[in-house]
């Protein structure tokens, strides 16, 4: 019984990382139109951020400095900002697909500074011993305090991201992703519009991030892989219904269920079996976004304008 | 000065000629269809594979299963233009883009059920390097170069003097105009796939040629191919071709070790390169550096 509560815990603290995960995604493309295949790389400078100012002083990476959660996290946020200003800068005056090889770019760049840059990051061996808030509570009740934590800073993105699409700014977005023509005709400033919605979604994906090396208790290069951190989330914001802030909540949690039913199901499996499950999995990552694509384009429930 | 050559000038020329072969195909896509097909890296490797298959399975040498390599990769490109992409022509091309995507997860998956993460090899033995007067060249060097030269004259050949050709830059200087005139528009976008696809095969077996087979091997490509082919202005398959040369180079020289002995960028960070190109490229000449070249 603790055993399946302590499991259910696990999973929708997950589910919540997502969930603000594919907010952030929202943001970017669902209300402006943007293009962010980096997700990897905001969410490691999160990460990364949170883990080196909570954690333990080590010489194996630059820090630790032992900051209580409540600080760091909101430097975390900032982190993702920070990487997604110059290449927002850049981009977004530009097509739209210069954006999706851009990010590409800059996440494959953070993702080779983990790597390699040891004093600062670790290298291979990563960020242990990160502490995880609440975990003084012992388990499960610890594990629970952490999933009321991150529901609540979920459900405070989430107000953020509605506010955002109900204002008149995330009308402008909605015009300038529409037709830029005439939201410059109205006196709109396209270039402006979109940075702001790139830097608001990277802050998301920053906290995202943050949540997500909490809850790991542990940041390395491993603990983040595109097709997990990247790919998944575009898969949950276009099947939820992109466009739509409660599509793309109800999306990660629907996704990231079936996604973990089928990690759990491939772990009954023999061995070599298992590893070849995840191959599979990702094969039906593609297929799902195909068949969404093809034959729901909006979504679970797609973009509903001008409701209140 | 040979050692600029033998270790950095060469190696620098037969990247850039498979990341010329790839952005090549990326451009002409992008020019006849209108969006940036993220699958152009698992073409590759599909067909790195598929000469992988006709290796092991026929006792052949990779260069001779170059054609087959074509045969197989061809038809995996015009399957997915049939299920997926021509379904979605009407589309935003950021919808056309996501589907490439998800494309290229699926290929990717195929690769790696087929044939595991570890790296393989075409398992071609040493071969002696070709010597002349302190330069030396591997054999494998020389013969990637000839074959990327040989592509170049073909795809050349294709689109300049053939009819087919030129509805294919018909369609992409303008394809309205390409339809009301007459041009068979389907055909048209078939023979792209199929020039798209047999350029980013052949790249794949020269790849796994030069170093060795893994089912990211077309990932790892694909950053620098489209940074060619903004380089070279995106549409433009000259410019893209070039734009490859340049970058393959600059990832090579890029670790050579200009002052005091250290590299100028540590190697670990040579996949960056044609990021940073990439960058600079967005700001200074978003156009591209050949403008007008066709």
């Amino acid at each position: 019984m603790e055993q399946a509560a302590l499991y259910l815990a696990t999973m929708l603290t997950l589910a919540g990382i997502y969930a603000a995960l594919a907010l952030g995604l929202n943001l970017q493309w669902g209300l402006t139109g943007l293009m962010n295949f980096g997700g990897l790389g905001f969410v490691a400078m999160g990460a990364y951020t949170a883990a080196l100012l909570t954690a333990p002083a080590s010489a194996s990476h630059l820090g630790g400095f032992g900051w209580p959660w409540w600080a760091a996290w909101p430097l975390a946020a900032f982190a993702g900002v920070a990487l997604a200003l110059p290449i927002g800068a850049i981009a977004l005056r530009l097509r739209a697909d210069y954006l999706a090889v851009a990010t590409i770019g800059i996440a494959e760049i953070v993702r080779l500074a983990v790597r390699n840059e040891d004093w600062l990051t670790g290298g291979p061996l990563g960020v242990p011993g990160i502490p995880r808030p609440f975990e003084a509570l012992g388990l499960p009740w610890g594990q629970v305090a952490y999933l009321a934590l991150v529901a609540a800073v979920v459900a405070g993105l989430f107000a953020l991201a509605q506010a955002t699409a109900r204002s008149p700014f995330g009308r402008a977005l909605r015009a300038v992703r529409d037709d830029e023509e005439a939201a410059k005709a109205v006196g709109k400033n396209p270039a402006r519009l979109r940075l702001q919605a790139f830097l608001l979604g990277a802050a998301f994906m920053g906290l995202g991030g943050a949540m997500l090396s909490a809850f790991f208790k542990f940041m390395g290069p491993e603990a983040l892989d595109p097709v997990t951190t990247t790919f998944l989330v575009w898969v949950m914001l276009i099947a939820g219904g992109s466009g739509n802030n409660t599509g793309a909540v109800l999306g990660a949690v629907a996704v990231w269920a079936v996604w973990a039913a089928t990690d759990w199901l491939a772990a009954q499996l023999p061995g070599e079996l298992a590893t070849r499950a995840a191959y599979v999995r990702l094969f039906l990552i593609g297929l799902a976004l195909q068949v969404i694509l093809l034959a729901r384009p909006q979504g679970l429930i797609g973009e509903r304008i001008g409701q209140r | 000065m040979e050692s600029l050559a033998n270790f950095y000038l060469i190696p620098g020329l037969v990247l850039g000629a498979i990341y010329a072969m790839s952005a090549t195909g990326l451009s002409l896509i992008y020019g006849v269809m209108g969006f940036a097909h993220f699958a152009h890296g698992e073409l590759l490797a599909f067909g790195a594979y598929a000469a992988l298959v006709a290796v092991r399975g026929l006792g052949i040498s990779p260069w001779a299963a170059i054609p087959l390599a074509i045969a197989a990769t061809t038809p995996l490109a015009w399957a997915a233009d049939r299920a997926f992409y021509a379904r979605l022509r009407r589309s935003l091309p950021a919808v056309l883009l996501i589907s490439s995507f998800a494309t290229a997860l699926m290929i990717r998956a195929v690769l790696y059920l087929g044939f595991g993460p570890t790296p393989l090899s075409y398992g071609t033995g040493i071969v002696p390097p070709l010597v002349w007067a302190g330069f030396r060249m591997q054999q494998r060097h020389a013969s990637i170069i000839l074959g990327a030269t040989a592509a170049a004259l073909s795809l050349h050949l294709l689109l300049s003097r053939s009819r087919a050709g030129r509805a294919m830059r018909a369609m992409a200087d303008d394809p309205d105009l390409a339809r009301i005139t007459g041009v068979n528009v389907d055909a048209v976008i078939r023979l792209t796939w199929a020039v798209a696809a047999a350029l980013a095969a052949t790249a794949g077996v020269f790849l796994g040629i030069d170093t060795e087979l893994q089912p990211v091997m077309g990932f790892n490509v694909l950053l620098a191919s489209f940074a060619a082919a903004i380089l070279g202005g995106i549409g433009r398959p000259w410019g893209s071709a070039l734009g490859g040369l340049i970058l393959g180079l600059a990832e090579e020289l890029s670790s050579y070790p200009l002052l005091d002995g250290t590299p100028l960028l540590s190697p670990a960070y040579k996949t960056g390169v044609a990021f940073a190109v990439l960058v600079v490229m967005l700001i200074v000449r978003p156009q591209g550096l050949f403008r007008g070249m066709g």
